[in-house]
């Protein structure tokens, strides 16, 4: 059986519904209050479920649309208000949802679903406590119902008397197709009647004063004849006798037709499109996992009206070409000044194409916080602010698992159970907001809770038992809450299923720290607390500052400089005669002498002309010696692996406006390294080679 | 070779439906609900129309009497996309001049026939003149 390409093309649209639609339901389903069904909500529930069922009984996933009944019998009673909204309920068509979502996943695997898990929700839907589920009655019909009715067939044939009502006409069904359709089944011999009794000068067009006869001869059962005339039924007086008894009317025909065969039984025979409908089902390949985004028009609109912009500027300038006198000045600064801005406004919008809201993201979080604020006994209300800031796709992605633990780790830890909260003067139901923004140039995810706190006692005490603060250091309240982040650190005092799964906060910042972001915490004991998480707006093209070390220029992360210092040398102190350390208000960080760390010869001059940049990354802050800033710019970053190979200390490398390489870097990495020992002995060969290899193939930009 | 507007709120039946119309050499236009739907009928005429009775804001019964409110459609066939449990949408139907329905699932063929069967194009305009 061959596959229809365009089908299968069909199939993943269902699929990508099917999500949708369960997405709908779970959000649905979160906001229904016990108790009390919003009839829109419900409806829409509802809905979202009878279109999956309809979907997938058509596209021929029998499993699916089977189980999908049983849900949809259920809501369906619950919005004509026949079955009450019970929080069990409510959990029980959850688990459905997601059951429908791993057979639908199932089949885009080309996967058998797992059936087990279905007929086990299937029995505790049915077996809800409340009398008078009626048994599944139908689940949709197979596909291929093409065989004709055999009951009662007569060899002879019928005579049909067909008397519509006056205003069949007015639903388009002309009697003509009718005797059309019967002419199909053998054959008719139509009589018209009741024109002698025509008034034609009050003819109306629009009302049918006809009536017909019809003696139809063939091998016909009743029951197709009944469902010709299904469509007018309660429209017509129909009688229909056997032939041969056309002078008495048998009594049990001459009432219209009863409402007992509805359905209608095609007769035709299946043809080729029928296996194309069938085939994806059963050959459809292992997903085709191909990154793609959904572009708005909108978005795309605006990227080739800047290209047009483009386009005249650069005919603009092309001009001076040719000719090129001293009057053109003018002209050629404004073309100048128009190209940087449409170029500039053109990086912009190139970058909007692969930056999505949130709210995808988001929306995963009212579950969860349902599910677990059951399973912990705590009540907590969820508030999502933001859904609609924009953040890069791959960044999107990677936000998410950090953001899950976050959460799991904030009803967990965080917000403490009714009771405690109770006796704490707090209300009852706690609260956790996430809330995404924009905040100069990054975007900032805050997750807050209205918990606990961090213990700070107990965070110290842990942490001087890790070895990870040394017992005669006092660390600022801010260093103690930065402490959770430390690996291995956990202050749960008995490790739960829900957050304590063998992976601490420290992975969550690694991963955002992979993003060029990072987190810190602020927390009031007995509060609660705000993690907040800070990321670029992509991954493509970093806020860069400029700075110059002997000869070389080096690009700093802007989002990892917090502030920039003259150097004083009475701040400077030594420890051990080796490692020195800078105070800044009443903290000590060392220092980082870049012309060393990179084997860079300095220009000899002092330590107290050069520049302070105080840089934090990972929780830990270090001072950046430099001998001079040179300005901020976006720059595009450019990967050394794809290039050449990791160099440490560098995470990438940008071509600047003069055409020189310069390296981007890599803050963490520094800061790591010149804690653990005051200099890592760099190849200078490394650094220079791998510019000259970011030189010569500066077409490979990857986003990483 | 008849021109069929079919009116789905879901994505995959909308195509479902053209995919097999067009390979019968049908015209598919398409609309994805019932506002739509009346602005495409507006100024569009068609030979037959196909709509789904389940969808957001209008359902396919609104749709159908607000179709019949327009003088171009006031002849075209509807028919109703309806589930075999869905009589009380059947009778609805009926009730604002709905042609006939469709049931789902359907296969291609009954898909076809079932259109066919409400498309005029077998009349012999010479005979019924005479």
């Amino acid at each position: 059986m061959t596959i229809d390409p365009d089908m299968r093309e069909i199939c993943e649209l269902f699929f990508q519904e099917s999500a949708e639609g369960l997405d709908a339901m779970e959000a649905g389903l979160l906001g229904l209050t016990s108790g009390a069904a919003d009839p829109e909500t419900m409806n829409e529930i509802f809905r979202a479920a009878h279109s999956i069922k309809g979907g997938a009984s058509t596209f021929g996933f029998m499993d699916v649309s089977g189980f999908t009944h049983h849900v949809e019998t259920l809501l369906d009673r619950m919005r004509k208000n026949e079955y009450p909204v019970t929080e069990d309920a409510v959990t029980l068509l959850l688990q459905t949802v997601d059951c429908i979502r791993s057979m639908v996943g199932a089949l885009m695997e080309d996967r058998a679903p797992d059936m087990a898990r279905a007929a086990t929700l299937q029995r505790a839907l049915e077996s809800l406590p409340v009398p008078g589920i009626p048994p599944a009655t139908t689940t949709a019909a197979p596909l291929s119902q093409s065989q004709p009715v055999a009951a009662s067939v007569t060899g002879s044939g019928w005579n049909i008397i067909y008397r519509p009502h006056e205003d069949v006409l007015r639903s388009c069904n002309d009697p003509a197709l009718i005797m059309r359709e019967l002419n199909r089944l053998g054959d008719a011999t139509v009589t018209v009647c009741g024109v002698d009794q025509l008034d034609f000068a009050a003819l109306d067009p629009e009302t049918c004063q006809l009536w017909w006869q019809i003696a139809l001869r063939g091998d016909v059962s009743h029951e197709q004849i009944k469902e010709v005339f299904a469509w007018v039924e309660g429209q017509c007086e129909l009688d229909i006798t056997p032939l041969e008894s056309d002078h008495a009317a048998v009594p049990e025909s001459t009432t219209a037709i009863a409402v007992a065969s509805m359905q209608t039984a095609p007769t035709v025979s299946i043809d080729d499109a029928t296996s194309a409908i069938e085939g994806p089902a059963i050959n459809r390949k292992a997903s085709q996992d191909v990154a793609s985004i959904r572009v708005s028009t909108d978005k795309v609109d605006v990227l080739i009206n800047l290209v047009g912009e483009l386009v005249i500027t650069q005919s603009m300038l092309a001009r001076f070409n040719e000719s090129f006198s001293t009057d053109d000045l003018d002209t050629l600064r404004d073309g100048l000044a128009q190209l940087t801005r449409t170029t500039r406004e053109l990086q912009e919008q190139a970058m909007r194409i692969r930056m999505l809201p949130i709210r995808g993201t988001f929306a995963r979080f009212p579950r969860l916080v349902h599910d677990l604020s059951r399973k912990l006994g705590k009540k907590i209300t969820l508030k999502l602010t933001g859904e609609d800031t924009e953040l890069d796709k791959i960044v999107l992605e990677k936000i998410a698992d950090p953001l899950v633990h976050l959460v799991r780790n904030c009803l967990d830890h965080g917000i403490e159970s009714p009771a405690a909260r109770r006796a704490a003067g707090k209300p009852e139901t706690g609260t956790l907001e996430l809330s995404a923004y924009h905040e100069s140039g990054t975007i900032v995810i805050d997750v807050i809770d209205d918990g606990g706190g961090i213990d700070s006692r107990k965070v110290l005490a842990k942490a001087r038992a890790a070895g990870l603060v040394p017992e005669d250091e006092v660390p600022s309240q801010d260093r103690i809450n930065n402490l959770i982040f430390e690996p291995g650190f956990s202050t749960a005092d008995q490790i739960s299923d829900v957050s304590g799964r063998g992976v601490g906060l420290d992975v969550v910042r690694r991963n955002i720290g992979d993003l060029g972001g990072h987190v810190h915490i602020q927390s009031t004991e007995g509060r609660g607390s705000t993690f907040r998480i800070r990321l670029p707006l992509t991954l493509a093209i970093l806020d860069g500052q400029l700075a110059r070390v002997g000869s070389e220029i080096y690009i700093i992360p802007l989002i990892s400089i917090l502030e920039t210092r003259q150097v004083q040398r009475e701040h400077i102190s030594l420890i051990a005669g080796q490692a020195e350390l800078y105070r800044v208000r009443d903290e000590y960080l060392p220092i980082v002498r870049l012309s060393e760390h990179f084997h860079v010869p300095p220009n000899g001059s002092a330590v107290s002309d050069g520049l302070l940049v105080i840089a934090e990354a990972d929780g830990r802050r270090a001072g950046l010696l430099v001998d001079d800033l040179l300005g901020q710019q976006q720059v595009v970053i450019k990967s050394l692996q794809t290039n050449y190979y990791t160099v440490p200390g560098f995470s990438g490398a940008t071509i600047l406006g003069d055409g020189t390489v310069s390296l981007i870097l890599d803050v963490p990495g520094v800061i790591r390294a010149a804690r653990q020992s005051p200099a890592i002995p760099v190849q200078t060969a490394n650094a220079a080679s791998a510019r000259a290899s970011v030189v010569n193939s500066t077409t490979s930009t990857r986003l990483h | 070779m008849s021109r069929i507007l079919t009116v789905d709120d879901s994505a995959s039946m909308r195509e479902l439906l053209r995919f097999v119309l067009e390979r019968a050499g049908h015209e598919v236009f398409q609309a994805v609900d019932g506002d739509d739907a009346l602005a495409k009928a507006a100024i569009q005429t068609s030979d037959v129309v196909v709509t789904d009775v389940h969808m957001p804001h209008m359902n396919g019964i609104d749709l159908v009497r607000h179709l019949r409110q327009i003088p171009n459609y006031r002849y075209v066939p509807i028919l109703v996309l309806t589930t075999e449990s869905g009589t009380e949408w059947k009778q609805q139907g009926k009730a604002v001049g709905a042609t006939g329905w469709l049931v789902k699932p359907f296969d291609p063929s009954t898909l076809l026939s079932t259109i066919a069967r409400v498309l005029p194009q077998q009349y012999d305009l010479s005979r019924s003149n005479g």
